[in-house]
């Protein structure tokens, strides 16, 4: 027998928010989806995870101790002598963020909207599409948040972070991360093919190669620079810098709007095509 | 709550969906009352599914009305959805989970709290016959299972209106038994049911009034058995005569019944007394090599309606 009350609990709950704002498109309850995101983590397979997260640890191990040796102090931009190593940990970190956001937000995304249904599902229920992009994007977000985690707490004990404001990069890579994880999910919404989501990885190689990741942007003739510039990764790269060499201006806050808009955006995008893909 | 048998919980006006040029559903009219268990009928492509999705409010109509317990889908989806089970034709179970875990998430989807859910989640476990399979992967399990999985996971929140696609497609003879019991218990409790099928002896168990649809409009509403009484006889005489020979055969039968069709292989006479008529028609000298006497079923009045070609 199964028990049938009068009113349900999920209708009495969803009409709390009858007559709120975009009530066809968002319930709130965007957790319920991150939740799911740890059921399936239990079971899913670690070794993936952790790779992702060792990659650029080795970057800094081959490059800022390895040839560090041979390159010797940098200035970092305001005018003081900086470790090699020093200099590119934070790009880094805002790689390490980038890259787990990515990795959820892509391939795992596209999976699960072509092969797993899993958000078609979700839109059965008293859901909006706004709580699924959310709530999607959040748990890619959280893997680019632990990825950078990881990274702090190996080279904070190895002395790469030199003063207090460094500790600002933690929320500076989880910005980072929310924006890459907004975006990814947004351009995935669009992309058919296995073919197409390789042009992904296409352009964040060199991304990652050349947006002041290992030398400053500088080197570039200016046109290169400007290019460079408005890529996401280094306004990331820039932002973590900054905070952990403590070079602080009011220009940072012109990378975190970067951010947020990318964030928005995304947001915006995701939820237009979940509607467009499930809801049509 | 204290509704009456005749309260009205799905009205569709003129209902139209078209994807681009093409017209899927054509501005149908129907009502679906509380408690009753409502069928719609058609082959491949007859616009039933789209349907489904629109009452479900997973689908936008282009024009016409649409009124889910009295709220409008295009504004209160969510809200109206959280009245609805939903048993999607494929499952679309979600495979990365457990079998309870598939059943838990579902209702966190809802907004209901764990503590409800704990006991929610075995109640449904038990329902489904699948207590024992509680920590399979929902990828483990067999069809007849998966299915009963679907059902209990669109039953989590306690649904008005549960919204059965196609349920019993690609199930076994036993398994598809287990689940029309499961369904006449939740009907018992006073669930609408709207179920979707292409098999007419499931829809003659399972609903009370149903829609016959092809090429997105409605050819027939009613009752199985007005819809027989309606559109086809009591009882049918089929009969053999051998491939070439039954066009012959037929000329002289044509008199003899309501109505007759011939097929490639057998002729079909429609009939109040089926045994009477074939003894009239031996009586007459004619030998068919295999007789059959049977109930006019729902499978008569569809292929009337909806033709006897395939739709590709």
């Amino acid at each position: 027998m199964i028990t049938q009350a009068l009113v349900s609990q999920a209708v009495a709950i969803q009409e709390r928010r009858s007559g709120k704002p975009g009530q066809a498109v968002y319930s709130g309850r965007s957790r319920t989806i991150l939740e799911r995101g740890f059921y399936a983590f239990k079971s899913s397979s670690w070794l993936i995870v952790i790779s992702g997260f060792v990659e650029p640890v080795f970057y800094l191990l081959a490059f800022g101790f390895g040839i560090g040796q041979l390159i010797g102090d940098l200035e970092d931009g305001a005018g003081n002598l900086v470790s090699y190593a020093a200099f590119i940990a934070p790009a880094l970190l805002a790689t390490s963020a980038m890259n787990g956001a990515i990795y959820d937000a892509t391939w795992n995304v596209f999976f699960k909207m072509h092969f797993g249904k899993v958000y078609q599902v979700m839109l059965q229920s008293s859901l909006g599409p706004l709580d699924v992009a959310l709530g999607e994007i959040s748990w890619a977000l959280l893997r680019g948040l632990s990825y950078s985690l990881g990274f702090m707490a190996i080279v904070t004990p190895i002395g790469l972070v030199t003063n207090l404001w460094g500790l600002l990069a933690i929320p500076a890579a989880t910005l980072i991360a929310f924006g890459f994880a907004s975006i990814g999910m947004a351009i995935t919404s669009y992309l058919k093919s296995f073919q197409q989501m390789n042009w992904i990885t296409f352009f964040l190689l060199p991304m990652f190669l050349f947006s002041g990741t290992f030398f400053p942007v500088s080197v570039y003739p200016e046109w290169i620079q400007t290019i460079v510039q408005a890529l996401p990764l280094w306004q990331g790269v820039e932002l973590v810098r900054s905070l952990m060499l403590g070079i602080i201006h009011p220009g940072l806050l012109g990378h975190v709007l970067y951010f947020l808009v990318m964030i928005a955006g995304g947001l915006w995008f995701t939820t237009v095509r979940l509607k467009a893909l499930f809801m049509r | 709550m204290f509704a009456t048998a005749k309260e009205i919980v799905i009205s569709a006006r003129s209902l139209t969906k078209k994807y681009k040029d093409f017209v899927a559903v054509d501005g149908i009219d129907f009502e679906v009352r509380r408690g009753e268990a409502f069928g719609l009928l058609g082959p491949n492509g007859a616009g039933k599914s789209t349907t489904m999705k629109m009452i479900a409010s997973v689908s936008q109509r282009t024009s016409g009305d649409l009124s889910i317990l009295g709220k409008e889908p295009n504004t209160q989806g969510p809200e109206i959805r959280a009245h609805l089970g939903v048993v999607p034709q494929k499952d679309l179970l979600d495979r990365e989970l457990k079998v309870w875990e598939n059943l838990f998430t579902y209702g966190r989807y809802f907004g209901l709290s764990r503590k409800f859910l704990k006991d929610k989640v075995e109640e449904l476990l038990e329902f489904a016959q699948l207590t024992e399979k509680r920590m399979s992967k929902a990828d483990d399990l067999s069809g007849g299972m998966q299915r009963r999985l679907a059902i209990a996971r669109g039953l989590v929140n306690e649904p008005e209106i549960l919204m059965l696609d196609e349920p019993t497609t690609g199930l076994d003879p036993q398994a598809r038994h287990i689940l029309w019991d499961r369904l006449f218990r939740l009907k018992e409790q006073g669930v609408t049911l709207v179920i979707t099928t292409h098999y007419m002896d499931e829809a003659e168990q399972l609903c009370d009034r149903l829609i016959v649809m092809d090429k997105g409009k409605i050819m027939a509403e009613g009752s199985p058995a007005e819809l027989i009484k309606k559109y086809s006889s009591k009882e049918v005489l089929e009969l053999r005569f051998g491939t070439d020979k039954n066009e012959a055969a037929a000329e002289q039968l044509k008199d003899l019944a309501e109505r007759i069709e011939v097929l490639p292989d057998r002729i079909l006479l429609y009939t109040q007394k089926g045994e009477d008529l074939l003894t009239q028609i031996v009586d007459a000298g004619l030998n068919p090599i295999t007789s059959l006497v049977r109930r006019s079923s729902l499978e008569d009045v569809f292929l009337r309606l909806t033709g006897r070609s395939l739709v590709e």
